[in-house]
């Protein structure tokens, strides 16, 4: 825009490649070389996450598990984000609230994870939604605040009342019987949780949460209650929330006030933004860098978090739209360079 | 109409005030079943205000509105909307990142939507939404329906706020302005299809300041002048009336005519 045009100015063109196009719709089913273009990256991840797990040492094993609850928290935020329009930081909450029911359910009754999870997924889902429910006929900041409030409420009321286990939480609680079922389960509801939300976002129902994010009074003049939607949408993100929650319960067998640390709101959002918002596979595939990458740098004390700031910052500068939208453009699309 | 026919839609007394501005004063009117009828009105003078009231998006002050012998006064827009008063918006309210018929999706899936559909399966839907934006003046053989709806131009988003209309099957529409903003070409090709509505017996309630379309398809004027009603009665004699004049032109002091 500076007003002279040079002789040789150049601009990048990018195409479709020609396989992208041959396999949009039924022509898909062509050759093998069109199927295996679109199966083989979902093939890659899926069989990746199998996998690659079984020969991890044990202690990485567990680092699985934990990227695998801030992929959920991630999933959580960026279907909130992405496809309701909610900017919810609220996974500090859901980590507490289902942390505790597990946790109490197992301290005061004895019962095992393969009780406690369901159940304090279910319950703690309706809690959160309970919470939120006076904030979101409203719309901009206020649900972010309060979601980014509510944790810090729960985790005071806590501490100074001396409430399940006070400061020094809840204790020797049943845990999974052994790493490799803890993983499986973990890498197992991931795929269920991620290819199910990518399925749900393109139902009718999805494009309801997505005509919230747009337009809600277009919502409201298509004869749709947005107030019951945007509850629909937040349970079900309460639920993957309160199931990771359950879960860190159940590997750790312990349950405090640190599951109401802000990392869980935060470090998901990170994971979320460096993979790609909007993608899931994004959320997923931050998750899976940023929490082992978080494991390795732990040598470095302290100065990891400047490591770990710093490689956040130059993702937000250099790859604002995230790893994954670069990846499948490079993947559906070539690029060259013409005269303009 | 005779006088034992119910109005479909009667408006008793509505009063909206924002703060010290009366938008609309005591305001009443019928309308009957396969009616067509006009509001119009100076810039500011209430008109949008009303709508926003019958439809549900603003409480009322005072007054009532009647929809089918129900008083709908004050209820949830999603509500009436499942009545079947359906409404189109003056500023159009597209989803601007879904393609041109999954804008349709939603309308469907609401409960009145669904009532008439039956069970809807995946992709049903699709093929309905096609069905009806071809119905507003999309070409179906075009790619026109499936580009997102932020590419589309005014008059196709105009088109996809009546589409909206009909997916709900709404027994009265209220259309806010559908010939504002549009080029003379687009409001050719807009009133057929406003005419064909009319002929196939839906009820109308058009806010109009292109008098001349609106006086083609409507057969009673409202005219709304600082929230207040000046008149109410036949297109013809709304141009002849002097309140209306005064409202449009303003006064004159000597007549030299």
């Amino acid at each position: 825009m500076d007003g002279l045009s040079k002789d040789n100015e150049r601009r990048r063109e990018r195409l479709d490649r020609g396989i992208k196009v041959r396999s949009d719709g039924i022509y898909v089913l062509l050759s093998w070389k069109e199927i295996s273009y679109l199966l083989v990256p979902r093939a890659v991840l899926v069989i990746t996450l199998l996998v690659v797990p079984a020969f991890l040492p044990p202690i990485w094993q567990r680092v699985v598990c934990l990227a695998g609850i801030y992929a959920l928290l991630a999933m959580a935020f960026d279907f909130l984000l992405s496809f309701v329009g909610l900017v919810c930081l609220g996974g500090a909450l859901w980590i507490g609230i289902g942390g505790y029911i597990a946790g109490i359910l197992a301290s005061e009754f004895g019962l095992p994870p393969a009780v406690t999870l369901p159940i304090a997924t279910f319950g703690g889902a309706a809690i959160s939604t309970l919470l939120f429910l006076p904030c979101l006929p409203l719309r901009g900041i206020y649900f972010a605040i309060a979601t980014f409030i509510y944790p810090l409420l729960f985790s005071h009321i806590i501490e100074t009342l001396h409430i399940a286990g006070g400061t020094f939480g809840l204790s020797g609680l049943p845990t999974f019987p052994n790493t490799w079922i803890a993983m499986y389960l973990m890498v197992i509801l991931l795929f269920v949780i991620f290819f199910g939300l990518r399925r749900m976002v393109n139902e009718d129902i999805g494009l309801v949460f997505q005509g919230i994010r747009d337009n809600d009074q277009a919502i409201r003049a298509s004869g749709l209650n947005i107030t019951f939607w945007k509850t629909a949408a937040v349970f079900v993100a309460s639920a993957i929330g309160c199931f990771a929650g359950a879960y860190l319960c159940a590997l750790y067998g312990w349950a405090g006030i640190s599951f109401f640390a802000f990392d869980f709101s935060i470090l998901p959002i990170a994971a979320a933004v460096m993979g790609g918002l909007g993608t899931f596979t994004g959320a997923l595939l931050g998750s899976l860098v940023l929490v082992p990458l978080t494991e390795l740098l732990r040598a470095f004390g302290s100065l990891r978090m400047v490591l770990y700031a710093a490689i956040l910052a130059v993702f937000v500068v250099t790859r604002p739209e995230g790893i994954m939208p670069y990846l499948t453009r490079k993947y559906h699309q070539f690029e060259r360079w013409v005269e303009v | 109409m005779s006088e034992q026919i119910q109005p479909i839609l009667s408006v008793k007394d509505l009063t909206k005030s924002f703060g010290g501005i009366i938008a609309v004063h005591d305001v009443s009117f019928d309308l009957y079943n396969g009616d067509v009828l006009g509001i119009m009105g100076p810039n500011g003078s209430g008109k949008t205000t009303l709508i926003n009231c019958i439809t549900g998006f603003l409480k009322p002050d005072s007054g009532n509105i009647i929809f089918k012998g129900e008083d709908i006064t004050g209820m949830p827009p999603h509500r009436i909307v499942n009545m079947g008063i359906g409404r189109t918006f003056q500023i159009m309210r597209p989803y601007y990142n879904l393609p041109a018929y999954k804008n349709l999706i939603a309308p469907l899936f609401s409960p009145r939507a669904k009532k008439f559909a039956g069970s809807g399966k995946l992709g049903d839907r699709d093929a309905v939404a096609l069905d009806i934006l071809e119905d507003v003046g999309f070409e179906r053989d075009a790619y026109v329906p499936y580009k997102l709806a932020g590419t589309l131009p005014l008059g196709y988003l105009k088109r996809l706020e009546l589409g909206r209309c009909l997916a709900l099957r709404a027994d009265v529409m209220l259309c806010d302005e559908v010939f504002s903003g549009l080029s003379a070409a687009e409001i050719a090709s807009m009133l057929p299809l406003i005419e064909r509505l009319t002929m196939e017996g839906a009820t109308l309630i058009m806010i109009e300041h292109r008098l001349k379309e609106l006086f083609r398809v409507a057969g009673k004027v409202v005219v709304l002048h600082f929230g207040r009603k000046i008149f109410d009665g036949n297109p013809t004699e709304a141009l002849e009336d002097e309140g209306v004049k005064e409202a449009y032109f303003g006064k004159e002091r000597e007549v030299t005519l």
